[in-house]
């Protein structure tokens, strides 16, 4: 089942202006693959070349930073939204 | 009732009330630690004199120089009151979506507003310092996001008052803004007992800024990223805004009249509470209400609040 996947508005540009894609996978590693393969220009945005996160990416399954879950191995059911946002600052 | 020779003696040592009667698990205490009692009204006092003093102990800060800092708001009215009391001209780079109050409240206490685009939040306007400080020397740029004076007034003074008052605290959760907060007290917390957790609450922050580029101009602030604050840190959830508005409304169900972000916390506390089995819940109210009444988010129909609190910066 797809999960939908919340893009934050800079990464809208990439995805033909949609705030929210569906995308496949069992695991959040999996999702932002499908991603790319659906939207090329997505390459290398949230996921760098080297695998890991973008530093200043911050991605939640529902509402949880998923850097203190499993990191792109996160599972998803599809029954999850997934939220990507830029990093912000805050004080 | 005691006797202080000035304001700055009653910045911290705040009280912590139980709120349990908010917990939705009958065997989870949750109790409250209310910044909002600090002099300027917020937890940011307590950085802001520990950065001022640290500077002119180390000489970096000296008499009637210029301040020159970033800040949603409440950093910058703890700067403001100390700066008024010792002596500082202020300058703040404030982004323009900021609820009126805090705008006021600098106002008042003589602070000098250098505004920032609002599209560019924080993340704008602490570049906007930064541009700043490096074209006048002569100022004192603090940089709360940096500055290690920032996480020692938690680990030095907020941490030891929870262990103090509660030390069978087994969850502690903060708000994440520059992250001195969670990083000063969990690291406290964690050396007295290791199996103390740290969850983060932030607010979807990303979404309502959109004036960024790309994701290279995020942000997460060394104060964080230089103290492990990923691995201290054992949990972060994002509070959307009409959740917040619903914890700050709980809140006042418990007597506790405190601003959005504090409601955003409090709804992250009840999620801890309603996933753990049994435990004591230490939660930081940032500050009062008063500064958000303008938002209306106490009376006014909830949409309208939260669509009206999503063009503010409330963190």
């Amino acid at each position: 089942m797809p999960v939908d996947v919340r893009l934050p508005t800079v990464l809208r540009q990439y995805a033909g202006g949609q705030a929210t894609v569906k995308a496949n996978g069992a695991t959040l590693r999996e999702v932002f693959e499908d991603l790319v393969l659906q939207f090329p220009q997505l390459h290398g945005q949230v996921v760098t070349e080297d695998g890991a996160l973008h530093k200043f990416v911050n991605v939640y399954v529902n509402d949880d930073d998923v850097r203190y879950l499993d990191k792109l191995d996160t599972k998803v059911t599809g029954s999850e939204t997934i939220s990507i946002l830029p990093a912000v600052a805050g004080g | 009732m005691a006797r202080y020779e000035s304001i700055l003696d009653l910045v911290g040592d705040t009280p912590l009330v139980d709120v349990s009667v908010l917990s939705p698990n009958p065997r989870v205490k949750i109790l409250a630690k209310l910044e909002g009692q600090n002099p300027g009204g917020s937890v940011k006092d307590r950085i802001a004199l520990q950065m001022v003093l640290d500077a002119e102990k180390d000489g970096t800060l000296s008499p009637g120089q210029v301040i020159l800092e970033s800040s949603s708001g409440n950093t910058g009215i703890g700067l403001a009151m100390v700066s008024k009391l010792r002596g500082y001209p202020l300058k703040i780079v404030l982004p323009e979506n900021v609820s009126v109050e805090r705008r006021q409240l600098l106002e008042a206490w003589g602070a000098e507003i250098i505004p920032s685009p609002g599209s560019e939040g924080s993340n704008g306007a602490m570049r906007n310092a930064q541009k700043l400080a490096a074209e006048h020397p002569e100022y004192w740029y603090p940089y709360q996001y940096s500055n290690p004076s920032n996480p020692r007034a938690h680990y030095e003074a907020t941490g030891p008052e929870i262990w103090r008052d509660c030390p069978e605290v087994t969850h502690f959760v903060a708000g994440l803004g520059t992250a001195g907060t969670l990083i000063g007290v969990g690291k406290f917390l964690k050396e007295r007992n290791p199996r103390v957790q740290v969850w983060a609450i932030e607010p979807p922050l990303g979404e309502m800024v959109d004036g960024l580029k790309n994701f290279d101009e995020g942000f997460v602030p060394p104060v964080f990223t230089e103290n492990d604050g990923y691995e201290l840190l054992d949990r972060k959830r994002i509070v959307g805004t009409k959740e917040s508005i619903e914890g700050t409304r709980r809140l006042m169900d418990a007597g506790v009249f405190a601003g959005i972000s504090s409601g955003a916390i409090l709804t992250g506390a009840l999620k801890c509470a309603a996933e753990i089995d049994e435990g004591v819940i230490v939660f930081v109210v940032c500050d009062g209400g008063w500064k958000y009444l303008s938002t209306g988010a106490w009376t006014d129909d909830i949409d309208q609040v939260t669509e009206r609190a999503k063009k503010i910066i409330y963190f």
